[in-house]
């Protein structure tokens, strides 16, 4: 589904490279763990992924469901089913969440050719999806994000992924701020998607969520490289031992 | 003070003057009133039209934008009225009372007068009022207003207009549209008084319907809101206008009174919206917006005063202007607060979004304090659309047109939702999609 050869980017503005040659190919129904220290480009690539234009591309390619990715727009890329959990969601004050969540929703299905949701099946879907993820509808009142705890937003990203339904779903550090009642309904969320259509990029810099969310994969990226790929244990490998061996390797 | 230096008239100055003469014979009102018209014609042709170097006009010269003086529009009739209006949207199904004002004069004909005499609303015709004994009354500018340009023009040429009245604790049930409908081109020139009595509760909708070509559109609307009164006034300039658009308020609040009032201006190749606000009565409160989007070199100005010339009141002033290509936008903000207006609470914001490279705003905002036990407060931003802000939307599928509409949209809802009035939130919303998608 997904297969990135040898990418190299660095920063837009300052130039400064940040991968340094990333080979990854992930297939429909595998689910990968991106691991790595503070700082070794985790977020770069989930965000090369998505299409953020802070960064350049200077070598290598991005070819998913046999297309070339780097040629697309980001609400291209959507459309076309890449989802990215961002890390640290930002706030919109001023649009309604439920408002926003309707036109993404229809804007992907006009892009794919579907006739848009009517309010009533609208409202239905994400009634349900929202109570499984625990998120109220006072959330849903708010303006997106506004207001919302660390753990809210990540429930909310997590609400979207599973209303947009992508074929690749990007999550960057989404155990970041969770507790561990919040880790085990984000990961069942996420678990609810597994599907052999669909894959997935699980970013973490901890063990802890892939208890819950299990890999077939385990990469580890440092500087920019993927200088370690093995599976689930890993990740239990480098809970243990910490990354000091790997980011040796790679220097 | 000096005696104004005799100046070379531009062109429309000298059109101005000529006209002046010309309808002079035929504008309505008393002795005194015409004395009035007399002394505003001769500041004009002694001054000119306001200018750079006049402070209050530093960015919105006037006389550098008006080539020409276009003479005031010819009286028309209700069914040449009825035509326009026909054709004109403003509040699509809203359910609301109509006053009409065609080419500057008041048209009872096509205006809801009987169903809003039963709900305690008087509705008359200015130029009765100016004849009468207290005509001159009707022109009253506020001392704070100084020798202001616009309503000099104002006070020359004021071709007619409504006297609105609401009497004491009436609570009327419906919103009452104000729309000034031009037939044909020409200047147009009213002005509107609206007392609010005692306890009574008003919603004005502001409109303005036909295109009156290179003419000048200049309306005062005069608020009296009495003591416990409320009124709600909601101006909305949206459509492209080759004239100058000129907005004057002049409001009085008395107390325990609430005012809220917001100026939407979208369209104009030149629009000014000036309100001079006093309180006369304390624990009242005044909140005033302001909606403001332009685009290819046009010009929007919104410029207000707010006079706490008594202790105890509120108000809150906050503007959002959006400018693309290489439009220029003007806030001019002035919160008074008299030495003994004790317990005065201000806050002022404004707020600009530029959206192409050569856009220009000039945003001042001033407070200006004679009172120790005070809480005013006074705030500017001017920036571009957050990057990252946009890119969340678009990695959610949002194609960047429909995101960045969402942003202007968000961006400026701040102002209509806190205004809060729902009669008027879904279709300001839809004229704000509608100049992004223009
Ligand atoms: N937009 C940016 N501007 C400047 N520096 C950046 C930017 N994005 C990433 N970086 C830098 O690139 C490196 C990798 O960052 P990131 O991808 O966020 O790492 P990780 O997610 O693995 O912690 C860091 O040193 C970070 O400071
Ligand atoms: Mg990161």
């Amino acid at each position: 589904m997904l297969e990135i050869k040898n990418l190299h980017a660095r920063i837009a503005e300052d130039g400064t490279e940040i991968l340094r040659g990333i080979d990854l190919k992930v297939n429909a129904g595998e689910v990968h763990a991106v691991m790595g220290p503070n700082g070794s480009g985790k977020s770069t690539l989930s965000y090369i992924l998505a299409g953020k234009e802070d960064y350049e591309v200077t070598e290598g390619e991005i070819i998913f469901h046999g297309e070339n990715l780097l040629d697309m727009e980001p609400d291209e890329r959507a459309a076309a089913g890449v989802f990215l959990a961002f890390q640290y969601p930002i706030e919109i004050p001023g649009v309604a969440t439920m408002e926003f969540l309707k036109t993404a929703m229809n804007a992907q299905r006009k892009a794919r050719g579907q006739a848009e949701l009517t309010i009533p099946d609208f409202m239905k879907l994400v009634r349900a999806k929202a109570a499984d993820l625990n998120v109220t509808m006072d959330m849903l009142k708010r303006p997106l994000n506004v207001g919302f705890s660390g753990g809210e937003k990540k429930r909310a990203e997590i609400l979207q992924m599973s209303l947009l339904e992508p074929s690749l779903c990007v999550l960057d550090e989404t155990d970041s701020g969770l507790d561990i009642d919040a880790l085990r309904i984000v990961s069942e969320g996420v678990n609810k998607l597994r599907s052999p259509e669909r894959a997935m990029i699980v970013i973490t810099h901890y063990q802890r969520l892939l208890d819950h969310i299990v890999p077939d994969v385990v990469h580890v990226l440092s500087k920019g490289k993927i200088v370690k790929t093995g599976g689930k244990e890993l990740a239990l490998e480098l809970e243990k031992n910490g990354y000091a061996d790997y980011v040796g390797e790679a220097a | 003070m000096n005696a104004p230096t005799p100046i070379n008239h531009t062109q429309a100055e000298a059109g101005l003057v000529a006209r002046f003469d010309a309808v002079r014979p035929s504008l309505a009102g008393s002795i005194a009133v015409t004395a009035l018209r007399d002394a505003a014609a001769e500041q004009i042709k002694a001054t000119g039209l306001p200018h750079r170097r006049v402070e209050e006009y530093k960015y919105t010269d006037l006389r550098a934008f008006m080539k020409s003086a276009a003479p005031l529009a010819a009286p028309a009739t209700s069914a040449e009225a009825k035509s326009v209006l026909d054709g004109f949207e403003s509040y699509g199904a809203l359910d609301r009372y109509r006053i009409v004002i065609a080419n500057g004069t008041f048209n009872a004909d096509l205006s809801d007068v009987d169903a809003l005499a039963a709900e305690g609303v008087t509705v008359t015709d200015f130029n009765d009022g100016l004849a009468g004994e207290n005509g001159s009354e009707l022109l009253a500018t506020p001392k704070m207003a100084g020798q202001d340009g616009t309503l000099a023009l104002n006070t020359a040429f004021v071709q007619g207009g409504v006297v609105i009245s609401v009497k004491d604790g009436a609570d009327v049930s419906k919103p009452v549209e104000l729309v000034q409908v031009a037939v044909g081109e020409g200047a147009q020139v009213s002005r509107n008084r609206i007392v609010v009595a005692k306890g009574a509760t008003f919603k004005l909708l502001e409109t303005f319907a036909g295109d009156t070509g290179a003419g000048e559109t200049n309306v005062v609307f005069d608020y009296d809101v009495a003591d416990g009164a409320k009124l709600a006034a909601t101006r909305l300039m949206a459509g492209k206008a080759e004239g100058a658009k000129l907005f004057t308020t002049l409001a009085r609040i008395g107390a325990d009174a609430e005012f809220k009032a917001l100026g939407f201006l979208a369209g104009p190749a030149f629009a000014r919206n000036q309100q001079f606000i006093s309180f006369t009565g304390e624990n009242s409160e005044a909140k005033i917006y302001g909606v403001t989007m332009a685009r290819d070199r046009d010009l929007a100005d919104q410029t207000l005063i707010v006079d706490h010339a008594v202790p105890h009141c509120n108000s809150r002033e906050f503007f959002k202007t959006v400018l693309d290509d290489e439009a220029r936008g003007v806030y001019q903000g002035r919160i008074n607060v008299a030495p003994h207006a004790q317990k005065t609470d201000g806050e002022m914001m404004t707020q600009a979004l530029l959206l192409g490279e050569g856009a220009e705003m000039a945003n001042k905002p001033e407070l200006e304090i004679f009172a120790d036990d005070v809480l005013c407060a006074h705030g500017a931003t001017c920036g571009e659309m957050d990057a990252d802000l946009l890119f969340y939307l678009r990695a959610r599928g949002i194609p960047e047109a429909e995101a960045r509409t969402l942003l202007v949209l968000a961006f400026l809802s701040e102002a209509i939702e806190e205004f809060d009035e729902d009669t008027v939130t879904e279709e300001l919303g839809a004229r704000v999609r509608a100049w992004l998608a223009a």
